[in-house]
């Protein structure tokens, strides 16, 4: 079994998580967390839908978020895909991509402040890079075979529309549809910036210990994706895409002199800004790095490694809950039901619930991270078990899982790991902001302490921290020839 | 089909840029999150009416998620009054020139931290900080807000002044709960050993019953700083008419609605200016918050 490269590369893996566990901060430190853990279920079963006049209006305010930024992100990611073969294309897509649509909307908000453009631009722009990427993908993958069989002189354009286009259609509907589902739950997020999503009253809820207003406010959350399918129709899609920028509220108003004022003086790095000079800017760039960027890059990679292990364990629990191979009907869709939950529970609500509960340590992030996506990966190999054929005479029960199954799912499983493994080093980030010393910890600080120009510096370390394990991720995935589908 | 949708996306997307409005000739303000956001709303809304009423002008208040986002919105024109911290307030006006600080709570001339310890640890209160340390040391400890006066700057600048070491060196866990309810209930909760938090609402949720004294108490006292103020933009009157900020001041120093006052609590506003917070600056210089 070592000998096989999967095996050796997932058991290096666990040992690094394993090492990583020594030095993170793990622990459950509220006296009681059991008892809230229980006061929260109870508010999720008597839920209160009535406590906040602006639920409703914030419900449709994550939607139409989501589809003005999804619709304008797809239609830039797709433009940018036509151009994708330009490495400055490239460079710039994985660029806008690696940084969180949290950060985005924390950097608009100093200059357009609580417009809508805030929130639609940072949902736009990062969803754009990872359109951009994945259109492409699929275009290269159109058959060239229609195209061969145009009569000479056919115009590019003509040719495009007519040989490549209807070959990708489908695949490039059905990714978009599920970005839109990603998209409702970036909209949700921004709330907790201050954008007038559910986020925004989610927030407000479970700080005040209001479990049956939160609770409530997450099952509307789970019924509005649970029902995608019912109510995002092709027919309709004109109208909401047509309908949803009405619906962004107003906002206040932008002063277009901030705009320029944040580019030309804010991120300055203020050696430069008061005039000292190159000088001056090695120094300051040192006690940024030494006392910020460090400990916040080792608390990130701690933490990411060990929310991936925990991630592939989880999944691998997780799959057999849907998968017809194991268990009734029953079981199956209680199984279905609790993988839809840990999946549409954005990370971020997750995490912020769990430290609310269990105080502060990266436990809270692992166990989020890992529920969350965890629940995407069960998923996803769960239902690929669903066409494996068994012989009639197959093992059952554990031998079933263990020498069956998972060896036949294991490459797929890898694959679609080490593809979130960059997500997931994405939103580790993006947790500090809740108050684990990862790097978003140390972006907030920067932004509360209105230093944009460090804000900026540490947000560029995050964005080539991710390109650095994306691309690392790409090569052993390629290096074990793992291939699989995008998810976000 | 494709290029139908594609056509259908790019004119919704010019409806978004255009379809955001607001009347140019709403006043509005806002103020820094240091409580629960019910609380907030309430508070503030009552406030919105009151100043419509007095200056005869729409007000309106914006609730925002953190203490720089307040600080961001003054700066950037998007509220034109805030009532900000101390060392938001400094912030904001470092950033706004020509904005002032017009008025501030009877109760922030002298404003006070008060240091509170859940009662498992079986710390004693005691008079100085110093007879502290050793009770004090491998606590787990969380501020308020990492912008906030009264929850961070001056308990910070305690700390550090008094056992001659960072918080997080001194503490074995330091975080920053967001707001003083909520580093009240940390505490309470025994999330953290100890807190600090702002006096005013350990005072008024301890007088509206809200507190279970057998888990948590007082256990230090900070010497008295200014706090709290209402700062507004020094080109209001270019906006809202000539005298206008003199109008708001003068309605804000009026207001007597018991309730209203209660909510902050303050027992009413006294006049303020720039320099009530030297100190304020200066400490947050000293810690290195402010450059």
């Amino acid at each position: 079994m070592l000998s096989s490269p999967t095996v050796r590369t997932s058991l290096v893996f666990l040992a690094i998580a394993l090492v990583g566990l020594l030095f993170a901060d793990i622990a459950i430190t509220a006296s009681n967390p059991w008892r809230d853990l229980g006061n929260f279920f109870l508010g999720i079963l008597t839920p209160n839908f009535f406590s906040s006049e602006g639920l409703l209006t914030a419900l449709l305010r994550t939607v139409a978020f989501a589809f003005v930024g999804v619709a304008l992100g797809s239609i830039a990611g797709f433009l940018l895909a036509l151009v994708y073969r330009f490495l400055p294309v490239r460079m710039f897509c994985a660029f806008v991509r690696a940084i969180h649509e949290l950060f985005w909307a924390l950097i608009f908000l100093q200059f357009f402040g609580f417009h809508p453009l805030t929130g639609v631009l940072a949902i736009a722009i990062p969803y754009a890079g990872i359109f951009a990427k994945v259109y492409s993908e699929i275009l290269e993958e159109a058959d060239p075979e229609p195209g061969r069989a145009l009569p000479p002189g056919t115009g590019n354009i003509s040719a495009f529309l007519y040989t490549r286009i209807p070959d990708c259609w489908v695949k490039m509907r059905t990714y978009t549809a599920y970005r839109l589902e990603c998209g409702l739950r970036s909209s949700a997020i921004l709330g907790f910036v201050g954008l007038p999503t559910l986020g925004f009253y989610l927030e407000a809820s479970f700080s005040q210990g209001l479990y049956s207003d939160a609770g409530a406010m997450l099952i509307l959350f789970y019924v509005l994706i649970a029902t995608m399918p019912l109510w995002v129709r092709p027919k309709l899609l004109p109208v909401y895409i047509l309908g949803a920028p009405f619906f962004l509220g107003e906002g206040l108003p932008i002063v277009w002199g901030n705009v320029q004022r944040f580019f030309t003086e804010d991120i300055v790095p203020a050696p430069l800004r008061n005039g000292e000079g190159l000088a001056g800017l090695t120094p300051w760039l040192n006690d940024l790095m030494i006392n910020e960027a460090m400990p916040g890059i080792w608390n990130t990679i701690v933490l990411t490694q060990i929310a991936l292990v925990a991630t592939g364990i989880l999944s691998l629990l997780a799959f057999p809950l849907i998968s017809n191979h194991f268990g009734g009907p029953i079981r199956r869709n209680a199984g279905h039901v609790a993988l839809v939950i840990a999946r549409s529970t954005p990370e971020y609500i997750l995490a912020y619930i769990l430290l609310q509960l269990w105080g502060p340590s990266m436990l809270p992030a692992v166990v989020a991270l890992a529920l969350h996506n965890g629940g995407i990966i069960g998923h996803l190999i769960g239902r690929q078990t669903n066409s494996i054929k068994l012989r009639p005479d197959a093992a059952s029960g554990l031998n079933r899982y263990g020498w069956e199954l998972v060896p036949r799912v294991y490459r797929s499983f890898l694959a679609f790991l080490f593809y979130r493994w960059e997500i997931i080093m994405r939103e580790t980030a993006i947790l500090g902001i809740l108050g684990i010393y990862t790097l978003g910890f140390y972006v907030d600080s920067a932004i509360q302490n209105i230093r944009f120009d460090r804000a900026m510096v540490l947000i560029l370390v995050t964005a080539l921290l991710n390109i650095g394990v994306d691309t690392l991720g790409r090569y052993i995935r390629r290096k074990l020839a793992l291939q699989t589908m995008p998810t976000c | 089909m494709a290029l139908n949708l594609i056509r259908k996306l790019m004119v919704s997307s010019l409806f978004c840029v255009t379809a955001a409005t607001a009347s140019a000739e709403t006043f509005v303000f806002t103020a820094i999150p240091d409580e629960d956001e019910t609380k907030l709303v309430e508070r503030f809304r009552g406030v919105a009416d009151y100043l419509s009423e007095q200056l005869d002008v729409e007000v309106r208040y914006i609730p925002v998620k953190s203490y720089a986002a307040a600080v961001s919105a003054f700066r950037n024109n998007q509220v034109q009054l805030a009532w900000f911290g101390g060392l938001s307030g400094v912030q904001a006006r470092r950033l706004v020139p020509g904005s002032e600080a017009i008025a501030q709570g009877v109760e922030d001339e002298a404003f006070e931290t008060y240091f509170i310890a859940n009662t498992n640890t079986a710390i004693k209160p005691a008079d100085k900080l110093s007879d502290l340390e050793a009770p004090l040391k491998g606590k787990t400890f969380t501020f308020g807000s990492k912008g906030s006066t009264s929850g961070r700057l001056m308990p910070e600048f305690y700390v550090r002044d008094t056992f001659n070491s960072k918080p997080e060196d001194f503490f074995s866990r330091v975080g920053f709960s967001g707001n003083h309810t909520r580093t009240l209930r940390l505490v309470e909760a025994g999330t953290y050993d100890v807190g600090a938090l702002n006096f005013q609402v350990w005072e008024k949720e301890l007088g509206d019953g809200n507190i279970d004294t057998d888990a948590v108490q007082v256990i230090w006292k900070t010497p008295a700083y200014p706090d709290y103020q209402w700062t507004i933009r020094g080109d209001v009157n270019d906006r809202f008419g000539e005298g206008f900020k003199q109008r708001v001041t003068e309605a804000l120093l009026n207001l007597d609605n018991p309730e209203l006052l209660e909510s902050f609590p303050r027992s009413g506003f006294i006049p303020a200016n720039n320099d009530d917070y030297e100190p304020i600056r200066k400490t947050a210089e000293e810690i290195g918050i402010l450059d």
